[in-house]
């Protein structure tokens, strides 16, 4: 018997669209407290494929009758072999097309709004991960910022748009995800930029982006204006786009904000990390969109599925914004922080050049959630 | 170390390296080992995982280049 796979796509749009789902993830236990796919209208539960080989009779009587079911495991061969069981009893299910490995994978491109040139601001929601990236498109051609490794979905994108990709920009040297910058950038023939401050240790060329400078995309007068704003990293870079759109990289989220350690300085970036919050960031025009390197929870996205808010809203919402003491807010960044993602060392070492995995090993390594932020 | 038998599933992708496992420790007799090499890194947390809910004991697990080596007692 043959069971229907749902695709990561698929399920985007129904978590965005809040379809009531109720999800099997057959993974091991550990991988699911770890990580897993939420949705405010989802239903789920663990039990693990090897738990159920001996038959799905115990597990019919949890099932719900009255909304979809997905079954979910890691690469999805346990997931296709617990559907069809589940088929056979009666119960009609999909599977997850290529897992928790696909769902990583999936960019969902949602717009943002127009530039005043003629152009538009894309964001791409990587939902399993929780990573967020940017095409700015103007009169033919485009940039894009923050570039997850699967180069392809913007290549793709950028032709359906009849714009070329002339200009990639990391805002930091990433710890949690591989960058497809310099992929990008060498596919498309783009200039690669990255803070000089986080490449200091990289293998490659680049181009220098330093505070005050202009890269133009297209004809029409829409200025990506780089502004240093270190703490997540010491060379943290911050975009004002066509002055509407503040892309803060991991400086600043919806609900949170940066954290100092993943390059191992908490203690001496910390300060630069309140001063960029506190001061540069204050002082910016509170009608800026802010567009975030990461989300990660659902709550912090729009009904449209976008990741964004006003900074001026940001500026009374977000708790990392209301420390007034700077020894309270010293220990909230560096103490008790929250587990670092997996192996964020060796994507270091990717991102600067220093170690070439297979496509293979790069999926490895970026399994789980980002963890770039401290609530 | 030691072992009773041996089960090869290097090249077998999930669930096939616990489906085979299962099998191969239903001819084991109580207290005998059973070595599997594999080679889905998944295994590695599934093996430990599936070993636990099923009563049987996980003495020990190496690595050799991409071959992943595990011992089991069955329970």
């Amino acid at each position: 018997m043959t069971v229907k796979a749902m695709t990561a796509e698929q399920l985007t749009k129904k978590i965005v669209g809040k379809e009531p789902l109720f999800l099997l993830d057959v993974r091991n236990q550990a991988d699911v407290q770890d990580w897993k796919i939420e949705g405010e209208a989802i239903v789920d539960m663990n039990v693990p494929y090897f738990d159920l080989l001996d038959g799905v009779e115990g597990l019919l009587q949890h099932i719900p009758s009255d909304r979809e079911v997905l079954v979910v495991c890691a690469k999805e061969g346990s997931s296709i072999l617990v559907a069809e069981m589940l088929s056979e009893a009666g119960v009609p299910v999909r599977y997850l097309q290529g897992g928790m490995k696909a769902w990583s994978e999936h960019l969902e491109p949602v717009k943002i709004g127009d530039l005043s040139g003629g152009g538009e601001l894309y964001q791409f929601v990587r939902m399993g991960k929780g990573c967020l990236s940017y095409m700015i498109m103007s009169n033919g051609e485009a940039a894009v910022v923050d570039a997850a490794r699967m180069t392809e979905v913007y290549i793709d994108f950028a032709k359906k748009h009849n714009v070329s990709v002339t200009h990639v920009m990391d805002t930091h040297l990433h710890a949690d995800h591989i960058s497809g910058g310099k992929k990008l950038a060498e596919q498309t023939g783009a200039a690669y930029w990255l803070p000089p401050k986080d490449a200091e240790e990289v293998t490659f060329e680049y181009e220098r982006l330093e505070e005050g400078q202009r890269i133009t995309i297209g004809t029409a007068s829409i200025d990506i204006q780089p502004i240093y704003s270190p703490g997540h990293t010491i060379g943290s870079t911050s975009f004002i786009v066509d002055n509407q759109y503040l892309l803060s990289g991991d400086i600043l989220f919806i609900d949170s904000i940066g954290r100092p350690d993943l390059a191992g300085m908490a203690e001496d970036w910390v300060d630069d990390l309140r001063e960029t919050l506190y001061e540069r960031y204050m002082a910016f025009s509170k009608e800026y969109i802010v567009l975030p390197a990461h989300f990660m929870t659902k709550e912090e996205m729009n009904e449209d599925g976008s990741v964004w808010k006003e900074l001026g809203l940001l500026l009374k919402e977000n708790h990392g914004l209301h420390i007034q003491d700077q020894h309270v807010f010293r220990k909230m960044v560096t103490e008790g922080l929250p587990a670092q993602p997996h192996a964020f060392q060796e994507i270091r070492q990717v991102n600067m050049g220093k170690l070439n995995p297979g496509v293979e090993e790069q999926r490895e390594m970026e399994i789980g959630p980002n963890r770039c932020a401290i609530r | 170390m030691t072992s009773d038998q041996l089960l090869d599933v290097k090249g077998l992708a999930c669930p096939i390296p616990i489906i085979r496992t299962k099998k191969k420790m239903n001819d084991l007799a109580e207290g005998q080992v059973l070595e599997i090499h594999a080679t889905d890194k998944g295994a590695k947390a599934d093996l430990a995982a599936w070993a636990k809910s099923s009563g049987h004991e996980l003495i020990t697990q190496t690595e050799e280049g991409h071959v992943l080596k595990f011992w089991t007692i069955k329970g």
